[in-house]
């Protein structure tokens, strides 16, 4: 019981903690001297520690069902499984900001550890720069969403999780959506760090990349584990709705793609630095708009819990400060930046210049998308909703130059090359990929559209990254043990970059092929009936009633099976929650290969019958097979030793060294 | 070409590029977005035929027809009633004399066919843009009382 007061105080004192370390951080950049550096990388991990105590209270109260702590009486139940019990502690505005605090402390914390290497100059600048974000952050949880607010009288049962959100889903999505926003804070800092200092160079490209990295991997799981819990979770069969709390996590993903690319520029050329360091501070600005369009209650969805409103406009003028503060602060001091390397028109920067401007162009178009309604509504009061075929149009447009270009950029060499030799060396996978679109659009024809040229693309960009491989290998044109040899020998980022382009071939193709060829069918079915449709049989097989810990459920068994193969069963539920009235539907879905049956049952028709939704979908699993073959090559480049030995501190430890 | 020229040849060029997508993401945005409507909005906007639009209402109380995946139901502000029809599965929380917003068009018959149907999916949600239409207009005052009667 009194560990909620404990936690209270935890989070109090991290605040008062921030504020010192800002001012010391501050101190120590106009006076440089020890004790004030190691002060500030200490405070980090002492304020992580501190938060992760806070936490760690909230969780106990969830877990043991400590109703006098308000939140736990609105977001909780007793009878709720356990792991739920402990997903409920972010399942709500209060408990998610002090799960955005616990990670944004854990990336400072990690920072100051894996940071020793850097130059302690820039490691205080960065540290004080999240020091700042911490304590902004934490001030806003205390101050207008505290998770430790206490009832006066303890209720005997809590109100339960909304139901929608009591699924494993809850225990995954979130933190890892939050490990990659969150994660780009890093890089926000060292940007300022650079800005502050003027002193930026392809050091700090080596130092930014590992922590975009990270944190584009976890956004990329993020994202992918969204979408698929979306797609098995709220019944309707869609895995992406362009749904503006979604494009609030697609635009840092976007803009964190083309930082990657931009900071190998930086990294390898000394070019775009200006640009870097632009993009840096735009990623984690976007970041920053995600959690204000999510956690301010000026959007309705599925993420947004009641808020009130007096919230938004706290993260609003937060957002503001950060957005502007940081554009100020880039307009004053980048002119002082000095430009980087020449490349010509044809070269793997400009490929990668080519990357950045498409990548850059289409988050300006989801920017648009999903602001321009609420800013309409905000001055004119006029109510418009830009949906689907909004974004499918112009993303979809600016995704096609981004796709064909693409295989190109691994064959161009740094500096000067030719498209035409290119060309050729990339001819034969080009001609494959033609063939196997033609194969496979000749297999599938149902007359004109755009789905060849998306196959095309989606071929062309997993081919095209193999062959990328294959040259490297020599493949054909020297003996096989060779070519294993020198595929044995690559270095790690020619892996890494073939596999995570792969990737998003696969993701590609599986958006492509799903979007073309899904099938839906909404028909009445009793039990016993059996029905075919496109090329799978579904029979009824029978209903029951069940009863789960805190819900009832009516479920229906179905056989599913491909047309003259075995049947499988696969259960689809409407489920009841009590403590909150509120039905939902569990959708039943069967895999088969890459493919899946996706069925939802509907009213109750006649005596047993019921609506029955069924929905195939060709190939879906690709779409988030892709982004798992991303985050694995992501995860592959950072086990490279180059980026844990940076080396001009190498230098600088040296002539610490000879001054002793 | 000095090298000052050339960084700005490149930047001009970027620079293009991107006006052009903009143009084309505001020609998109033209063709593509939707107006959100309250039933009286439709009579005294005179809403085109097929023009596509959300529809925001009170699910009216006793009009609710279904015949398998076929519903007919009134959507109503208290000043107008639209009927609507709608061919599939209505989500969980779709139910009498609460709110909803239905996508879709007029047809000619003065029908409203909707291609979808959204219900709050929380009991504390409710659609904010409708709520805010319904305050400015003074519309339906206390409609949750409705609901409930």
């Amino acid at each position: 019981m009194l560990s909620i007061e404990l936690g209270h105080f935890a989070l109090v004192l991290a605040f008062a903690l921030a504020i010192v370390q800002v001012g010391v951080a501050i101190y120590a950049w106009q006076r440089p001297n020890e004790g004030g550096y190691s002060f500030v990388q200490q405070a980090s991990g002492l304020q992580f520690l501190l938060v992760l105590l806070s936490f760690a209270a909230l969780v106990v109260a969830f877990v043991t069902s400590d109703f006098s702590l308000k939140l736990a009486y609105e977001h909780s139940h007793s009878l709720q499984p356990t792991l739920y019990k402990f997903t409920s502690v972010w399942g709500n505005h209060e408990g998610s900001m002090l799960l955005w605090v616990l990670i944004l402390t854990l990336f400072g914390a990690a920072v100051a550890v894996g940071g020793s290497n850097l130059p302690k100059a820039t490691l205080n600048l960065v540290l004080g720069s999240q020091g700042f974000l911490v304590f902004a952050f934490i001030g806003f949880t205390i101050f207008t969403s505290n998770p430790f607010e206490r009832l006066p009288e303890m209720p005997l049962e809590g109100r339960d999780l909304n139901p929608i959100l009591q699924d494993i889903g809850l225990a995954i999505h979130p933190p890892l959506l939050y490990l990659g926003y969150v994660g780009f804070s890093v890089c926000f800092s060292f940007a300022i760090a650079a800005l502050i200092s003027g002193k930026i160079d392809a050091a700090w490209a080596r130092w930014v990349r590992p922590w975009t990295m990270l944190s584009w991997i976890f956004l990329t799981l993020g994202i992918a584990m969204g979408s698929y819990w979306a797609y098995y979770e709220l019944g309707w069969g869609g895995w992406w709705f362009w749904d503006p709390v979604e494009n609030a996590s697609f635009m840092p993903w976007l803009t964190g793609t083309a930082l990657l690319h931009s900071a190998l520029v930086m990294e390898k050329r000394g070019a775009l630095k200006i640009w870097t360091v632009l993009l840096a501070i735009i990623t984690f600005s976007l970041s920053l708009l995600g959690t204000f369009l999510v956690r301010s209650g000026i959007l309705t969805s599925v993420h947004s819990f009641a808020t009130d409103p007096s919230r938004g406009l706290v993260i609003l003028g937060m957002l503001t400060f950060f957005i502007c503060g940081a554009f100020i602060l880039f307009a004053w001091r980048a002119p002082a930046l000095k430009a980087g390397g020449l490349f010509a028109p044809i070269s793997r920067e400009a490929a990668l210049v080519f990357n950045n401007l498409f990548l850059a162009t289409a988050t300006i178009a989801v920017l648009v998308g999903t602001l321009y309604p609420l800013a309409l509504d905000a001055f004119t009061g006029i109510k418009i909703s830009v949906g689907a075929p909004f974004f499918d149009l112009t993303f979809g447009a600016l995704m096609v130059p981004l796709l064909l270009v693409l295989p190109f950029g691994p064959f161009l060499p740094w500096k000067r090359a030719s498209i035409a030799q290119a060309s050729k060396r990339l001819f034969g996978a080009i001609v494959l990929s033609f063939v196997l679109t033609i194969i496979l659009v000749a297999y599938l024809w149902d007359g004109f559209s755009l789905t060849p040229l998306g196959m095309l693309l989606g071929f062309w960009v997993i081919i095209g990254s193999l062959a990328d491989l294959a040259e490297r290998a020599k493949l054909f044109k020297v003996a096989p043990s060779v070519s294993l040899r020198r595929l044995a020998g690559l270095p790690k980022n020619a892996w890494s970059t073939s596999f995570a382009h792969i990737g998003m071939g696969l993701t590609v193709l599986g958006v492509v092929l799903v979007s073309a060829y899904e099938t839906e069918t909404i028909t009445t079915m009793q039990p016993g009936e059996q029905i075919e449709t496109y090329g799978y049989s579904v029979r009824f097989v029978e209903e029951v009633d069940l009863a789960g810990p805190n819900f009832t459920s009516e479920t229906v068994t179905f056989a599913v099976a491909p047309l003259g193969k075995r049947e499988d069963m696969v259960s689809s539920e409407k489920r009841t929650y009590p403590a909150r009235q509120m039905p939902t539907t569990e959708a039943g879905i069967k895999t088969f290969g890459l493919s899946q049956v996706y069925i939802s049952i509907g009213d109750r028709v006649g005596e047993n019958g019921r609506v029955v939704r069924i929905w195939t979908k060709p190939w879906i699993l690709l779409i988030w097979l892709g982004c798992l073959v991303m985050a694995a090559a992501g995860t592959y480049s950072l086990t490279d030793r180059k980026y844990r030995i940076a080396a001009p501190n190498l230098v600088q430890k040296q002539s610490v060294g000879a001054a002793k | 070409m000095t090298r000052k020229q050339k960084r700005l040849a490149i930047i001009g060029g970027l620079s293009a590029v991107v006006l052009t997508a903009v143009v084309f993401i505001a020609i998109a945005m033209r063709g593509t977005a939707s107006f959100f409507v309250v039933p009286s909005e439709i009579k005294s906007q005179n809403i085109a035929v097929d023009q596509a639009v959300r529809l925001g209402g009170i699910v009216k109380s006793d009009s609710w027809e279904q015949d398998g995946t076929s519903h007919n139901f009134l959507v109503t502000d208290c000043q107008v009633d639209i009927a609507v029809h709608f061919s599939g599965i209505v989500p969980d929380l779709f139910r009498e004399g609460q709110e909803v917003i239905v996508e879709g068009a007029m047809t000619n018959g003065g029908l409203f066919e909707a291609t979808n149907v959204l219900a709050k999916h929380d009991e504390n949600y409710v659609p904010k843009e409708m709520v805010d239409k319904f305050e400015e207009q003074g519309l339906c005052p206390g409609h949750t009382d409705q609901a409930s009667g």
